[in-house]
């Protein structure tokens, strides 16, 4: 049963000139810039007077920078790129006791990556992303996403050694991820992402995600927003049954795909909002504000446009920085003009798109 | 009595220096995986790699040493990957695995390559008085990674591929048994047209050499016909997984069908860093053996239930010993 996503009014802007109003957002990572690699290699190399003191520095310098990037294209809600994070998986595991590193595994080719090991029991420590998340909020002036890699995905890219199965492991990780967010709530998040790529590979496992997600919000007020985004799978592998999860907000990716997968979500009834990919982050081609329209009006087929959240498809990461950039500020314009078009009437929201020949 | 025979299906993970110094020497894209054709760098950083995990098996005492298949960017798709007649197409999903190759799109005539012998000839270099084990995809595994875009019809295809392998396995150097490798048995079985076709594919492959024969099936227990049908295979044995299959289902083809003479049992993880010890592995051996009433075995190989290259190289390492370390001393085991 979806929660209450009537807490997406806290993130229309003061100013907002329309009537109508799609929450714009970003799924989390953007190109890091050229400066950080090199402040992380140097890091690394032991003979470098560059200390870890220097990269948190660094680290901060790179996220004050991209969440005020992420502020000038627009965005009702930002994020701070994720320059503190290399990888979804480590940067979690490196912060919760029970897990160790034994070093990279392939992925495919040359590209590798620590897949961590959980050897005992796993436990909450210190807070993971209590710290990143003041010292961006400080520096916004929107409010600010948290993405938080998943428990089923924690618990999938992980090698197992200590629990019957990989299920009880991903609840006893969604328990510290429940904690995680008290915490974050505390220090005033509004908005988290839960990201379960992990899904879309396995997704016979969705009842696993549900009861996951039953931990994760025990106890969150309301007034949080809870997004869950799930990216590149087969989407009728897992609806209806994700309708009954415990969430404000499913976020896919639809862009790259050109849509095929929308009418997927048409029937039975959509019940969480939709925050809908329309821009593909696997092309450095800029869609153009009147693609990126259309794009967002094949959300409308699934959701009425107050259900409706636009995003990218994906992190974008891998964009050249000013195309990631350009996509962002395009895909704002597009979202204004989209909901001045629904507060003059001009779109048909029982057929928002066109139908093909 | 049976003799217990360590052994491993190959397709190492790269020492972590080489891993560094290839991904370096080659880049991360999808073009830039093997081709067959590498530079002198590239095969100097493979030589030394491949010394290096041939002297952590002899190192060990693993009764059957493998090349370790470092080169095989796209694992058991290699063979056709690197072939002059293949092209390679976009990067897909190895099995159910966090895993991705090049999707091998067959253009042409599958002729001689010797590549992989080459491989198997500078292991063999390296080798004093230790077995060489040779490890090929088994015919069914290897034409169902792939895409046939020549020979128009799947019995065709399958025939056509295990004749290739047959040609490669011809080129091998002397070698004391040979792994196929036959993942896809288990994992996408082969329908009823094909089913019947499958033991004689991989006969064709088993003939081209006088060593034994195993061929290794993993992920899950083979369907009763689908086994029944492999029992048809003219191989010396066949390889199960005890640890992520299931394991009745496994029993129950063996008990009710019969197996070859010998066998091979994947009781070591390739897919978890937990290292087994010694005991538990020699535990597992006998309760296996145990378990199936209906015949005694003249040799048993113990092994990972997969290829090792999921794990971090010091697990890997790890459990050569575990595995070396388990059939160690010469305890018959009464079946």
């Amino acid at each position: 049963m979806s929660r209450d996503a009537e807490n997406r009014e806290q993130f229309r802007p003061e100013n907002h000139d329309n009537e109508h109003f799609l929450l714009t957002t970003v799924v989390g990572s953007y190109p890091k810039p050229k400066w950080l690699n090199r402040a992380n290699d140097l890091a690394e190399d032991p003979d470098s007077k560059f200390t870890q003191e220097h990269l948190h520095e660094a680290h901060d310098d790179a996220c004050r920078v991209i969440t005020h990037e992420h502020e000038r294209s627009g965005l009702d809600t930002v994020v701070d790129g994720e320059m503190r994070r290399e990888e979804m998986v480590e940067y979690f595991a490196h912060r919760i006791p029970g897990y160790e590193f034994n070093g990279p595994v392939k992925v495919w080719g040359h590209n590798y990556f620590d897949k961590p090991s959980v050897v005992g029991e796993v436990e909450y420590d210190e807070p993971w992303l209590v710290d990143e998340f003041e010292f961006t909020s400080d520096v916004a002036s929107k409010p600010v996403k948290v993405p938080i890699t998943g428990p089923y995905t924690l618990a999938s890219w992980s090698f197992n050694e200590h629990y019957d199965s990989e299920a009880d492991l991903a609840y006893a990780l969604a328990d510290l991820v429940n904690e995680e967010i008290e915490k974050l709530v505390e220090a005033g998040a509004t908005y988290i992402q839960i990201d379960e790529p992990a899904l879309a590979t396995t997704p016979d496992d969705h009842a696993i995600v549900g009861e996951c997600l039953e931990r994760i919000v025990a106890g969150i007020s309301d007034e949080v927003r809870i997004g869950l985004h799930v990216c590149y799978g087969d989407y009728s592998r897992i609806y209806p049954e994700l309708n009954d999860y415990p969430i404000d907000e499913f976020d896919v990716e639809l862009c790259n795909g050109g849509y095929e997968q929308i009418d997927v979500f048409t029937d039975p009834e959509f019940e969480p909002d939709l925050a809908l990919g329309v821009l593909d982050v696997h092309t450095t081609e800029v869609e153009t504000v009147e693609e990126i329209k259309e794009n967002i009006k094949q959300g409308l087929k699934v959701v009425p446009p107050e259900k409706l959240t636009v995003s990218p498809d994906c992190g974008v990461k891998l964009l050249p920085r000013e195309v990631a950039y350009q996509k962002m500020e395009n895909m704002v314009q597009a979202a204004r003009e989209v909901e001045a078009e629904l507060d003059a009437g001009e779109i048909d929201l029982d057929a928002p798109v066109p139908q093909a020949d | 009595m049976t003799e217990l025979v360590s052994t491993t299906p190959g397709l190492y993970p790269l020492p972590d220096w080489a891993k560094q110094e290839l991904s370096d020497l080659k880049g991360h894209q999808k073009h830039d995986l093997i081709s067959g054709t590498e530079g002198a760098d590239i095969v100097s950083a493979y030589d030394r790699a491949r010394e290096e995990v041939v002297s952590e098996q002899t190192d060990a005492g693993l009764d059957r040493v493998v090349e370790g298949q470092l080169r095989w960017d796209d694992m058991l798709a290699h063979p056709l990957t690197v072939h002059e007649n293949v092209e390679t197409g976009g990067i897909v999903r190895y099995y159910d695995n966090n895993n991705f190759y090049r999707d091998p799109q067959v253009r042409g005539e599958l002729t001689f390559s010797g590549d992989v012998a080459a491989e198997l000839d500078a292991t063999a270099d390296l080798l004093g008085d230790e077995s060489l084990q040779a490890v090929l995809p088994g015919p069914y595994s290897l034409s169902d990674l792939a895409t046939d875009e020549h020979y128009g019809d799947e019995a065709d295809f399958l025939d056509a591929v295990s004749e290739f392998l047959a040609g490669e396995v011809d080129a091998f150097p002397d070698h004391e048994t040979l792994f196929l490798l036959e993942p896809s048995l288990v994992f996408s079985p082969p329908g009823e047209d094909v089913d019947e076709r499958v033991p004689e594919a991989i006969s064709a492959v088993s003939d081209a050499t006088d060593a034994d024969v195993v061929v290794h099936t993993y992920w899950g227990a083979l369907d009763e016909k689908v086994y029944a049908h492999l029992m048809d295979a003219d191989v010396d044995a066949i390889g199960f997984d005890f640890v992520a299959g299931d394991r009745d289902q496994t029993l129950y083809n063996v008990n009710e069908y019969g197996t070859k003479d010998d066998i091979a049992l994947g009781l070591v993880d390739g897919q978890n860093t937990l290292v087994e010890d010694p005991e538990t592995v020699r535990e597992r051996v006998e309760w296996t053996l145990d378990n199936i009433q209906s015949q005694t075995f003249d040799t048993a190989y113990v092994t990972s239930n997969t290829e090792l290259f999921y794990l971090p190289e010091n697990r890997a390492t790890e459990k050569l010993a575990a595995l070396a370390a388990a059939t160690e001393d010469e305890l018959e085991v009464e079946a």
